[in-house]
C-alpha cells in the first residue's frame, strides 16, 4: 500500500551554504528497512525537483535507524541570498514527510492507529 | 563509571544571537553544571555584526551576551559555573570591554579571556601571496570574483585556545568564530587533559558539543514530526540540554529537573544529524567524527547515554566562511479573505508584475508565494483546498542589484488596497530593501591561521 512518510517516520532539516539537509528517522527497525529500500536518491530527486539544482546525496545509518539526505543547490545560493519565505530550509523536512512510498500495512506505527 | 570516576557537566547556552537565556538559569541552579557553552553565531550572524561595526568601532560583538551575564552571573559565581561563549563575534575585545563595564558597575570580579585571530578579511592579499587560492569549496571559483564585495571572512578555530584559556584560570572565555562544538570540547579537553591526537575522545567531545550547540533543539525543541511534537511537555518552561561527561568521552545527556522539553532517543538523534553533511566524516578543526559507530541508549526520564564515537585525524586545512554583498531583495505582501482568496492573490501578483515591467526595473528573479497555501511547502503543497481557502496572503519578492527598485517594489502593494480585488487585509506598512549576502566557504592551511591566534586573560 501507499504510505505517507509522516505516518511512519520523523524528520528535521537545516541549511549549510547552498545545501538543505534532512535527517529522516524511523521509529522502529522494521520501518527503517522499508525506508532504506524505498527512499532512494532518484525518488528524492523527483520529490524535490522544483527546488534543487544539484545532485542528491544519501547515507543510511543503521545505528540510528536514520537516513541522512543532502540536497545540493536547494537554497538559491544560501539562506542569506535566498528570496524565499523559507530561506533556511526548515520546512524541507515537512516536504519530505509528504512523500508516499510503498510499505506493508503491518508496520508497527500503522498497526497502532 | 571509569576508575577515575570524575565527571564534568556542561550545559547548553544560547543556540543563536537573540535566543533566550532564561532556561540557562535552571541549568546553573538545579542542573549542577560546571560550564555553560553558548553559541551566538550562525553562519550569517557575522554579517549583522559587520554592519554594527561599520557604524561603531566598539561594536561588532553579540550584544546579548552583556544582559545575559548581567542576569546570570550572580548565580553562576555562586555555583562556580564558567562560561564559554563565541559572543565576541568580530570584536571579542569590544565584548570584553562591555562586560568589564557592567561588572565594574556591579562590583563583580571575574577572570576573563579573549580568543582572537579567526578573522582573515584583512589578510586576504597576504594569504593569496602565500599561495593560498581561497577558491570556493564547492564551485572552485576564484575569490577575485567577490574580493571587493567581501564583508567578513573568518576561519573556524578549534577547541585548543579555549582549553588553554581555561587552564589560565578564565571564568569567562570570549571567542570570535570557533567551531560551535569547540565551545564544549574545549572545557572537556581541559578538564580531562585529553591529548590533541586522542581522536576517539575528541570525537566524543565533538559529538556532545554538536548535541548542545542548538540550545532547545537538543532537548526536544523543533522536534520535526507529525503529532509527536505536541507530546513534548511544557514548551513555556523549556530546559536546555546538559551533558554529564566521563573521562573516556561517554556521557549522559539530560536536562535540569522540573523543566519542559524531552531528551530521548528520538529527540537526540534528530539533533545529531542536524546540519550535518557526510555523517561518516563530520569535519571540525580538532577531529573528524564518524557518526556511524555512535550508540544512544535511552534510559527513560530524559536520560540518554551517548557512547561509541570514532574519530579520525584532524584536517590539515581549516574552513573559512566569507560573506559578500550580493544584491537586494524587495518584498511585498497583501492578504485577501474568502471568497476566491487564492485567485485574488494570483490576480494581484499579475498586476504587480505588470507594474514592475512598466517601471523597467532590472529584476533578476521574481518569487511568488502564497502564505497559507505554499510559502513553506513549495511544490509539495497539497492543491486540494487551494480554491476554498478561508484566506490567503500573496508574498512576492524580487532580486535586483538596484537598491531603489527593491525599495520601490514594496511600495507598489498598498495601491492594490483601493484599486484591486476586494476584502483586503494586512497592509501594515512597507518593507524596505533588504541586503542579500552570498556565502563563500573556502579552506586555509591551519598553520597560517593558528600563527595569529591570541589568548589574552585578565582579571576584571
Amino acid at each position: 500500500m501507499k504510505v505517507a512518510l509522516w505516518k511512519i517516520a520523523h524528520a528535521r532539516s537545516g541549511d549549510k551554504a547552498d545545501r538543505a539537509d534532512i535527517g529522516l528517522f524511523a521509529f522502529d527497525a522494521e520501518t527503517y528497512a522499508v525506508l532504506k529500500r524505498e527512499v532512494t536518491k532518484e525518488r528524492l530527486a523527483r520529490h524535490f525537483a522544483a527546488m534543487t539544482t544539484g545532485p542528491v546525496e544519501l547515507w543510511a545509518l543503521d545505528n540510528l535507524l536514520a537516513l541522512k539526505i543532502v540536497l545540493n543547490g536547494a537554497l538559491q545560493g544560501g539562506a542569506a541570498r535566498s528570496i524565499r519565505m523559507d530561506n533556511l530550509g526548515k520546512n524541507v523536512a515537512a516536504q519530505l514527510l509528504r512523500m508516499e512510498i510503498d510499505a506493508p500495512d503491518t508496520l508497527p506505527r500503522l498497526k497502532k492507529t | 563509571m571509569s576508575s577515575a570516576g570524575k565527571t564534568v557537566r556542561i550545559g547548553a547556552g544560547l543556540g543563536f544571537y537573540g535566543d533566550s537565556w532564561r532556561p540557562i538559569r535552571a541549568s546553573i541552579e538545579r542542573g549542577s553544571v560546571q560550564y555553560i557553552a553558548s553559541d551566538h553565531l550562525s553562519e550569517l550572524t557575522l554579517a549583522i555584526l559587520q554592519k554594527d561595526r561599520q557604524k561603531d568601532a566598539a561594536a561588532g560583538y553579540a550584544r546579548d551576551a552583556v544582559p545575559m551575564l548581567l542576569d546570570l552571573w550572580p548565580a553562576a559565581a555562586k555555583h562556580n559555573v564558567r562560561f564559554v561563549l563565541n559572543a565576541g563575534g568580530l570584536n571579542p575585545h569590544g565584548a570584553r570591554e562591555a562586560i568589564k563595564k557592567i561588572f565594574r558597575e556591579k562590583g563583580w570580579k571575574a577572570r576573563i579571556a579573549t580568543v582572537t585571530g579567526d578573522s582573515v578579511l584583512e589578510r586576504i592579499d597576504e594569504l593569496k601571496s602565500a599561495g593560498e587560492p581561497l577558491a570556493h569549496m564547492d564551485t572552485g571559483a576564484d575569490i577575485a570574483a567577490v574580493r571587493e564585495k567581501l564583508l567578513f571572512a573568518n576561519a573556524y578555530l578549534g577547541a585548543q585556545p579555549i582549553a588553554e584559556a581555561l587552564a589560565q584560570g578564565a571564568d569567562i572565555v570570549l571567542t570570535g568564530r570557533v567551531a560551535d562544538a569547540a565551545l564544549t570540547l574545549g572545557p572537556l579537553a581541559h578538564e580531562f587533559g585529553w591529548h590533541w591526537d586522542d581522536w576517539n575522545r575528541l570525537a566524543a567531545g565533538l559529538t556532545l558539543g554538536h548535541l548542545l550547540e542548538c540550545s532547545g533543539q537538543g532537548s526536544g525543541g523543533n522536534f520535526g514530526s507529525a503529532s509527536e511534537w505536541a507530546r513534548v511537555p511544557d514548551y513555556a518552561n523549556f530546559g536546555y540540554p546538559i551533558a554529564e561527561v566521563s573521562a573516556d568521552g561517554s556521557a549522559l545527556l539530560t536536562k535540569p529537573p522540573a523543566t519542559g522539553g524531552r531528551v530521548s532517543f528520538d529527540t537526540v538523534r534528530q539533533q545529531l544529524l542536524y546540519e550535518v553533511h557526510n555523517p561518516h566524516a563530520y569535519f571540525s578543526p580538532d577531529v573528524v567524527l564518524d557518526m556511524g559507530t555512535l550508540r544512544f541508549d535511552d534510559e527513560g526520564n530524559d536520560r540518554v547515554r551517548v557512547s561509541g564515537a570514532s574519530g579520525a585525524a584532524r584536517p590539515a586545512r581549516l574552513k573559512v566562511v566569507a560573506g559578500y554583498h550580493d544584491g537586494w531583495m524587495g518584498t511585498g505582501m497583501i492578504g485577501f479573505a474568502w471568497p476566491e482568496a487564492y485567485a485574488k492573490c494570483e490576480k494581484s501578483a499579475e498586476v504587480i508584475g505588470a507594474w514592475v515591467k512598466e517601471r523597467g526595473w532590472a529584476v533578476e528573479e521574481t518569487n511568488v508565494e502564497y502564505v497559507g497555501y505554499n510559502s513553506l511547502l513549495g511544490a509539495n503543497a497539497d492543491p486540494t483546498y487551494r480554491d476554498q481557502l478561508n484566506e490567503c496572503f500573496l508574498r512576492m519578492t524580487i532580486r535586483t542589484k538596484d537598491r531603489k527598485a527593491a525599495d520601490g517594489f514594496g511600495r507598489l502593494f498598498p495601491w492594490l488596497g483601493l484599486s484591486g480585488p476586494p476584502y483586503v487585509g494586512s497592509l501594515k506598512g512597507v518593507q524596505p530593501a533588504k541586503e542579500l549576502l552570498g556565502i563563500w566557504p573556502t579552506l586555509l592551511k591551519r598553520e597560517l591561521v593558528e600563527a595569529k591566534t591570541r589568548i589574552e586573560v585578565e582579571n576584571i
